[in-house]
């Protein structure tokens, strides 16, 4: 069973929004069940700060052993800083992906797009668990 | 299982979908005047015997020559330990490995030809090699693109290219669209910095300089990585291996790719092919690297092995998205590389890299005195290769030469559609050749 924190909300292309605290600033990264999907990551592809994103359009990929996937922009933004330990350590997406395994800090431009995403039980269902 | 060919239903449901109106149509890139608009005139079928005797008397047609003629495909020295090694079953019948650790020599084999492209280029990494130097060139082109993410739509080239390779950047190009800039040279052949400045701006993926250029002439490649570098794009050098153990290396003139022709290093001149493409880049730039590398790393016993690495940049994982589409390599042709570089060694190219540059420029001396031949380009420093304007037609000299035993060089009328060149004569002067034969080359053209 895979981790699905109930205060996050999700895209189906399996990345997370997490509030930061800071007005309509949100970290991105992916859930639990896509990096265990995934397996071991070996890269993290990640854009430069300052680069901007339509909503759904890819911001980076992500590498496994024997796969590769985009990283979908759940809403549109503005990437305001990117997790520079990944380029060392992109592991961490395995061992932490809502913590130290997250991607961007994203300056969304529009709110309302929030309305879009999936919250915890909708997501659960989307990937076939029921939420705890 | 039974071999099911496509219905006539099958073709014209998948013509509907990619939207084609006949098979035909999917052969329109073919030039008319190559396609062919009859059935096959064959012979009936020879016995073994009578093929060989076929095949000699062709083969007996062929005329030995002693070549000046370079372009791109040189007459080096290639020892027959070459061809013992290459020959060897393990290594003439295999093809690209699809299920490589099984085969660890040709990984090594791999791994080790690797090593030595990233030792000449001066750069970081190297792949299992591609086509020929045109292709690979071609390749950079796209994957200085795939680097800049699809935001830089034009490159700049040298007009001093090789007009081959211009001509399949531009094949590889259709359907791309990039804007492909020419850059004019000047008049010692190489590169007008000005020109240069004025083609590479902020919409410029790339910057591709290839040194010696077409003409034999040295450019500056650290000028162009400067220029390159100002405006975000990459510098891709086109190099001549052998010329290596002479000149500084594409990484040390800043260069962030590197391709070249990789015939000359053990490889037979056969007609100009097979060819060797090499590529090397920067490691920040391996993830969109195309071709196959091979990487050394050890077992769960903890022995070295070696395997294909980071296959997940490449087109059968990555599909549309991978840098390239090309998952093979000239395998044997990087053999012969291999095995030839292990065996003339660092002391070995160098000597033969000197011996090509003396007598290159022994017969440049004694051409350029004769009456009725000039340099085309004074002043343009060269390596084993140099461009002369003659009086008489390069086509009539070279006639004149090949009645002694001599192939004169490139009459470089043929490509005078793409040049700004109408006519002249490109020489190649190879360690192979004596100063005798020299002298006799000489004679030819001057008589």
């Amino acid at each position: 069973m895979s981790e699905i924190p109930p205060d996050l909300l999700y895209s189906e292309e399996h990345e997370y929004l997490k509030p930061t605290g800071e007005e309509g600033v949100y970290q991105v990264g992916i859930t639990d069940y896509a990096q265990g999907e995934l397996g071991d990551i070996v890269y993290v592809e990640l854009p430069d700060e300052g680069s901007k994103f339509a909503r759904m359009e890819p911001f980076g990929t992500v590498e496994a052993v024997k796969a590769v996937s985009d990283l979908y922009c759940p809403v549109a933004g503005e990437v305001i800083e990117v997790n520079a330990a990944l380029a060392d350590d992109p592991a961490l997406v395995n061992s932490d992906p809502y913590g130290e395994g997250w991607m961007i800090k994203l300056k969304i431009s529009d709110e309302s797009e929030l309305d879009s995403l999936l919250g915890a039980a909708e997501y659960a269902a989307h990937i076939g668990e029921s939420s705890e | 299982m039974s071999y099911v060919p496509h219905s006539p239903d099958d073709v014209r449901r998948m013509l509907d979908v990619i939207g084609v109106a006949s098979v035909a149509d999917l052969f329109a890139q073919i030039p008319q005047e190559y396609l062919l608009d009859r059935p096959l005139d064959l012979p009936p079928p020879l016995s073994e015997w009578e093929t060989a005797r076929l095949l000699m008397g062709k083969a007996a047609a062929n005329e030995t020559l002693i070549c000046f003629a370079g372009g791109g495909i040189y007459d080096h020295f290639v020892p027959a330990a070459v061809d013992m090694i290459l020959r060897r079953s393990e290594f003439y019948t295999a093809y690209t490995p699809y299920q490589p650790e099984v085969s660890q020599g040709t990984l090594q084999v791999i791994y080790e030809f690797q090593s030595l492209i990233c030792e000449l280029t001066g750069l970081d990494v190297a792949n299992a090699s591609m086509y020929d130097g045109a292709s690979a060139t071609a390749e950079a082109m796209l994957m200085a693109r795939a680097v800049a993410r699809g935001t830089r739509n034009a490159v700049a080239v040298a007009g001093s290219l090789h007009p081959h390779y211009r001509r399949v950047l531009e094949t590889y190009n259709a359907g791309v669209g990039l804007e492909i800039r020419t850059v004019p040279f000047g008049a010692d052949g190489r590169l007008d910095p000005d020109a240069l400045r004025a083609a590479v701006r902020d919409d410029t993926a790339a910057v591709i300089v290839q040194s010696p250029n077409f003409f034999g002439v040295i450019e500056d490649w650290s000028a162009a990585a400067d220029v390159a570098h100002a405006a975000g794009a990459l510098l891709v050098a086109v190099f001549d291996p052998v010329s290596l153990a002479l000149l500084r290396s594409p990484g040390e003139c800043g260069a962030d790719i590197a391709v070249g022709e990789g015939q000359g290093l053990g490889n037979a001149m056969s007609v100009g092919g097979p060819g060797l493409g090499l590529f090397a880049c920067r490691q920040q730039f391996v993830r969109h690297m195309p071709g196959r590398i091979a990487g050394a790393t050890v077992d769960q016993d903890g022995r070295r092995g070696f395997v294909l690495t980071l296959q997940t940049r490449e087109q059968h994982i990555r599909r549309e998205k991978a840098t390239s589409n090309i998952c093979t390599n000239h395998a044997l042709n990087a053999l012969a590389a291999t095995v030839f570089l292990a065996l003339v060694g660092k002391q070995g190219l160098r000597r033969m890299a000197e011996a090509s540059l003396r007598g290159a420029h022994y017969a440049f001396e004694r051409l350029t005195a004769l009456d009725g031949i000039e340099p085309m380009f004074p002043g343009g420093p060269f390596f084993k290769e140099f461009a002369l304007r003659t009086e008489r037609p390069a086509r009539e000299l070279i006639d004149a030469a090949r009645a002694r035993g001599l192939l004169a060089g490139i009459a470089l009328d043929r490509f005078q559609d793409v040049l700004p060149v109408r006519d002249g004569l490109l020489v190649a002067v190879t360690e192979k050749r004596s100063k005798e034969e020299i002298d006799l080359l000489v004679s030819a053209l001057g008589g």
